[in-house]
């Protein structure tokens, strides 16, 4: 499999976003080529206006097995959450 | 010669350029080496077509005769194609093709820059517009033509042979003719050999990366600009234009 090419994990910024999205994965020979990969892959239909491109070997990711400890002790602490508060209306949508 | 005709056979050379580029790059859309190439090859058909029917649409405007962009992509027979002989050439592999793209995008990204400031509005708004897609084209046909070239030693080997079999038919683009002339002498389109200094700077700097050597002078294959094409365009249009010839004016 050496003559494959990495797999890349491309984040794009659309027009209206703040940060970097996830889009997807594609592969290339090195970092600019990725780049432009994700530009011709994935930002055809005007959806980005920055992407970053991070090879997937050196994303860390945590283990599905772990998922019992990690996650589900937050589920019995619901005052974590701030629904406990009245928001007033002037607000709007937060 | 009179402006105006001199102005629409620039404009068919134009068109006409982008128009078989993009057929033949079009022709790669689903066999590309990989998917990401694949997807790539067909947003750079896509956008020469784009440009293609401005470049066309102006010069059925200029003429005068009621002729659309596609009346005259799909009516025309080969000797009224004014394109490049480089742009015709066959795909051969993927290094072929990526260094023909390479040495007409070069080119294009000069003669843009100049259009750009062309005295015919309509001509310097259409060059605006593709010139950001053509450094884009660019950039892609660089980084590539240098990762081939200086990658293996066969993808060396390959991009080298692409190199010589195509370098003769590079010469056409800076050979000026009495269309040439006219617009230049108008301002509204650059002398063709005054972009061939900073081309082959351009494309010696790329190529030296590469790791490709510059072929020496050759005798310049031309005649494409004024309607005396290879064999390879009329498979070109026979394959293009089939449609509309059987069925004229189908549309869907």
């Amino acid at each position: 499999m050496s003559n494959e090419w990495p797999l890349w994990e491309i984040f794009i910024r659309g027009q209206h976003g703040m940060s970097h999205r996830h889009v997807g994965s594609l592969h290339a020979p090195d970092a600019e080529t990725a780049i432009r990969n994700g530009r011709d892959v994935y930002t055809r239909r005007n959806e980005g206006v920055s992407i970053w491109a991070v090879e997937s070997a050196h994303i860390a990711a945590s283990a599905p097995g772990d998922k019992g400890p990690y996650y589900d002790p937050s589920d019995s602490k619901i005052y974590r959450h701030p629904t406990f508060f009245d928001i007033p209306d002037e607000v709007g949508s937060m | 010669m009179g402006r105006n005709d001199a102005l629409f056979q620039f404009l068919l050379r134009l068109g006409d350029n982008t128009l078989i580029l993009s057929h033949r790059v079009s022709q790669w859309c689903g066999h590309g080496p990989v998917l990401e190439e694949d997807i790539a090859l067909a947003n750079t058909a896509l956008d020469l077509i784009g440009q293609t029917q401005l470049w066309l649409g102006l010069a059925g405007e200029i003429e005068g005769n009621g002729r659309s962009a596609d009346d005259l992509a799909y009516l025309r027979d080969a000797w009224d194609f004014r394109n490049l002989l480089l742009v015709e050439r066959p795909n051969g592999d993927f290094g072929q093709t990526m260094m023909r793209q390479f040495l007409f995008d070069a080119w294009q990204v000069l003669m843009l820059e100049r259009l750009m400031g062309s005295g015919d509005a309509r001509v310097a708004a259409i060059a605006e517009k593709a010139s950001k897609e053509a450094a884009y084209h660019l950039e892609r046909s660089s980084g590539t033509v240098i990762g081939l070239g200086d990658g293996t030693e066969e993808s060396h080997r390959r991009m080298q042979a692409a190199l010589e079999d195509l370098w003769p038919y590079s010469g056409e683009m800076f050979v000026g003719d009495e269309v040439d002339e006219v617009l230049a002498q108008a301002g509204i389109a650059p002398d063709a050999g005054s972009l061939k200094e900073e081309w082959e700077q351009m494309v010696g700097n790329v190529l030296a990366e590469a790791t490709l050597s510059v072929p020496g002078a050759a005798y310049v294959q031309k005649g494409g600009k004024s309607g005396v094409h290879t064999e390879h365009l009329g498979f070109v249009l026979a394959e293009m234009q089939f449609l509309q010839r059987a069925y004229p004016g189908a549309s869907w």
